[in-house]
């Protein structure tokens, strides 16, 4: 049961990357590839009927990760108490910033968002690509499975770590490029002419960027976390993983040259998906490793809720995923092809 | 500084702003859904303006709910970790069956009923409408199945290793305790939004501004409000509290200010407890009231906080004795407004009758009011427990959150609410003085709807 739970979070997680993240990516962007009015409003409209569906995966993984592992969810959401704030805030920010913007006609009221959609966006890329580098270089937790963190304390890995330190923030600025190019790709497949060339330029710019940076953070994972690769050897095929990675950064800057950018968007997605997914198979069986001594590991193990409730949680829980999963296919097919210029749907 | 006293300030805040926003979704919801079955019944357009408008209100109620909701979520995490843990197996259920079943459905079809008016038939937008109601009411229930866990505990058993779990799946999601409360609950979120949706429309037919569809607000409200504030107080209000009274004594007599047990226990109306002399100031009562309210019968006897411990008692005691009175004095104001103004709809003259339409008016904050009050009536009577009779508050917290850490949040969540609070007004005020008639208004070139 710990595996399959382990996995169906991975998958909710992956799901939230892959889709709230172009929504960040937009949020990233925007300010630079869309340069007047016309412009901003048709990049926010290739997100606006689908955002906050995405963002509920977060909300959805979360509560399944409370009931599945509570004891993950209570150590690790105290211990990266302001973090976790902090990303709330900028949820809320984020959220604010998209839906609020079109209220008032008002250059200044516009401008503001547009500003803390920037903001809100391109610090969630951040925090979120450290959080995952915490879990990775893990914590140092105590023997009653607690830990607490601070922002930042010397900027090294070492017995005083900071939630923010030398490696954390290299994944953070990862998540940042990453989620950028994924943003561009994506408002390349749902805009035309001028945009849509600005998008594809500014992915195949970023593109530079993440390649080096990926070459890096994986290097990086090795000197953070030397035992990455014990669940590789250990099964060969696992190999793959890393393989594909490449393949789909290659994919990207092969079909955006191309103007094939669904294909250059779902090799983003792809990209998105196995590097979560390497880091995944890293960590299993662990969920949050100690440093203070594997002993103090908090694995899927020992986190797992009792056995009826793991039990009862899977078959609702696979119902409710198929008709999510429904409702997605609905509003995106309904949604789907190029934003339509001039007004858009609701009418005032 | 006390970290247990801040990490429940620091929750009750949150949660309590954040549920303005909710009690209004929910009950404009069930509200949009009749005035779009109106529209469609009568092919009177006006109730189809009715709706936009409505919608407009709701779209962006609806977001702060959900970007003040997201954080309620994690806060069990990250404020009441050592509860969180031990729990999690139990009430992290409902909390996740609330994102799988009712955010993602709600998310969608809020999708289609803005978005889609359009493209789909009216029928087709009415079921958009329709299951943007269930989705939120879905919501609802299932924190309500987690809060009435925490009120009274069934289905579960304690494992080897401490942590709770599950013994019926079907026993958690009907607590007794939930369907009750629920009950309560969403009645009282309808309140909220009758008492809105009427003192909007009375707000345009005494400024005789956009009259035609203030009569329809006023009529949708007033029969809704009617309804639901009689529903508040029976059979909801009083199946709760007996059931209370049954399994939360020692809640029942600190809400009620009842020091020392006795037969033919008396009500009070009004007084300021002082819980040193064990006595209330002041006290406005009547005899016998809250036996017979409880057992039926003037005669019976009703336990008094002296058959309690000391550390058993709820904290801090007068805040529940004063939100408990605020509630039930609240209540008894509805139920009178609501019902003289539907009395007057009836006969015809509720339009001319300027002195209700101003009480309807003026009344859009006391639901917000009573319902904030209500639920602090539950949460203060449940304490000193996080989960009731088994876990006490300061055994839930996050040790090893500091309190300097928890006021940092707690300020920053402050700083950013009253910058939504003022946005929220602002923006409100604005929807308001256009009002509803679409067809007079051109759209601003090229301002499109983005609200999903």
């Amino acid at each position: 049961m710990g595996f399959i739970w382990f996995w169906l979070v991975a998958c909710m997680l992956v799901a939230y990357v892959v889709l709230d993240g172009f929504d960040i990516g937009v949020g990233i962007l925007h300010l630079f590839l869309a340069r007047n009015e016309q412009e901003r409003q048709l990049t926010l409209r290739t997100i606006g009927p689908v955002w906050d569906g995405n963002e509920v995966w977060l909300i959805a993984g979360g509560g399944t990760l409370y009931f599945a592992f509570p004891l993950l969810y209570a150590s690790a959401f105290s211990g990266f108490y302001l973090a976790l704030t902090i990303v709330l805030w900028l949820l809320i920010m984020r959220g604010v910033a998209i839906e609020l913007r079109m209220q008032i006609a008002m250059g200044v009221w516009k401008s503001f968002f547009d500003g803390l959609f920037f903001f809100s966006s391109s610090l969630l890329a951040i925090f979120y690509g450290a959080a995952l580098a915490n879990v990775v270089r893990g914590v140092p937790l105590r023997p009653d499975g607690y830990f607490f963190l601070p922002l930042w304390t010397n900027w090294r890995i070492g017995p005083h770590p900071g939630i923010l330190d030398w490696y954390t923030v290299i994944e953070g600025v990862v998540a940042l490029v990453a989620l950028g190019v994924h943003g561009a790709l994506y408002i390349a497949v749902k805009t035309e002419a001028e945009l849509q060339l600005r998008a594809r330029k500014a992915a195949g710019t970023l593109w530079i960027a993440l390649f080096v940076l990926t070459v890096i953070s994986l290097g990086a994972t090795l000197i953070a976390r030397a035992d990455t690769l014990v669940n590789y050897q250990g099964h060969r095929l696992t190999y793959a993983v890393p393989f594909i990675v490449l393949l789909s950064l290659v994919g990207m800057i092969y079909f955006s040259r191309k103007m094939v950018d669904r294909n250059a968007f779902a090799c983003s997605c792809i990209y998105l998906t196995t590097m979560l997914v390497g880091a995944a198979i890293g960590l299993y069986p662990r969920l949050l490793p100690a440093t203070s001594g594997s002993a103090y590991d908090i694995t899927v193990v020992n986190a797992i809720s009792g056995p009826h409730t793991v039990h009862v949680g899977l078959i609702w829980w696979s119902f409710g995923m198929l008709l999510a999963i429904g409702y997605f296919v609905l509003v995106y097919r309904m949604f789907r092809g190029k934003v339509p210029l001039g007004a858009g749907g609701y009418e005032h | 500084m006390d970290a247990l006293l801040l990490h429940r300030i620091h929750f009750g805040f949150t949660i309590t702003f954040h549920y303005l926003f909710p009690q209004l979704t929910m009950g404009l919801a069930l509200l949009i859904v009749a005035l779009k079955t109106v529209a469609i019944r009568s092919r009177n357009e006006l109730y189809n303006e009715a709706a936009r408008f409505w919608a407009k209100i709701f779209a962006i109620n609806f977001l702060l709910g959900v970007v003040t909701g997201i954080p309620m979520e994690f806060q069990f995490g990250t404020n009441w970790s050592q509860f969180a843990r031990t729990t999690g197996g139990v009430i992290g259920q409902p909390l996740a069956m609330e994102g799988v079943f009712s955010f993602f459905l709600e998310s969608a079809s809020l999708g289609l009923f803005l978005f889609g008016e359009k493209r789909l038939s009216p029928w087709g937008h009415w079921a958009s409408a329709f299951t943007v109601f269930v989705g939120s009411w879905i919501s609802g229930f299932f924190i309500i199945v987690t809060n009435a866990w925490m009120q009274h505990p069934v289905a579960y058993k304690v494992l080897p290793n401490g942590v709770y779990e599950v013994t019926s799946f079907w026993g958690l999601l009907t607590n007794p305790w939930a369907l009750l409360q629920y009950a309560h609950n969403m009645s009282g979120a309808a309140i909220t939004g009758a008492f809105v949706m009427s003192s909007v429309g009375a707000f345009y037919v005494l400024e005789n501004l956009f009259p035609e569809h203030g009569k329809i607000f006023l009529r949708v409200g007033v029969i809704a409000g009617a309804i639901s504030c009689v529903a508040q107080i029976f059979p909801t209000g009083d199946l709760q509290g007996r059931y209370m009274a049954k399994h939360q004594p020692a809640a029942v007599a600190a809400m009620e200010g009842l020091f020392t047990s006795q037969k033919g226990a008396p009500i009070i109306l009004m007084g300021q407890p002082d819980e040193e002399k064990r006595t209330i100031d002041n006290p406005l009562a009547v005899n016998n009231v809250l036996s017979f309210l409880i057992y039926g019968t003037t005669r019976a006897e009703v336990q008094g906080l002296d058959k309690f411990p000391r550390d058993q008692w709820p904290s801090p005691l007068p805040l529940l004795f004063y939100a408990y009175h605020i509630m039930a004095g609240l209540g008894t104001y509805f139920v009178g407004v609501m019902l003289i103004a539907v009395f007057l709809l009836w006969r015809g003259k509720l339009f001319q009758t300027r002195w209700v339409l101003w009480a309807l008016m003026l009344s859009f904050p006391l639901p917000y009011i009573a319902n904030t009050a209500g639920w602090m009536t539950a949460e203060i009577g449940r304490q000193p427990w996080v989960v009731y009779g088994l876990i006490r508050v300061s055994e839930g917290y996050s040790k090893y959150v500091s309190a300097g850490n928890g006021l940092f949040t707690l300020l920053g969540f402050m700083g950013m609410y009253a910058v939504l609070s003022i946005l929220f007004i602002v923006l409100l005020y604005r929807i308001i003085s256009k009002g509803p008639a679409v067809h007079i208004t051109s759209p601003p070139k090229g301002s499109p709807m983005i609200m999903a």
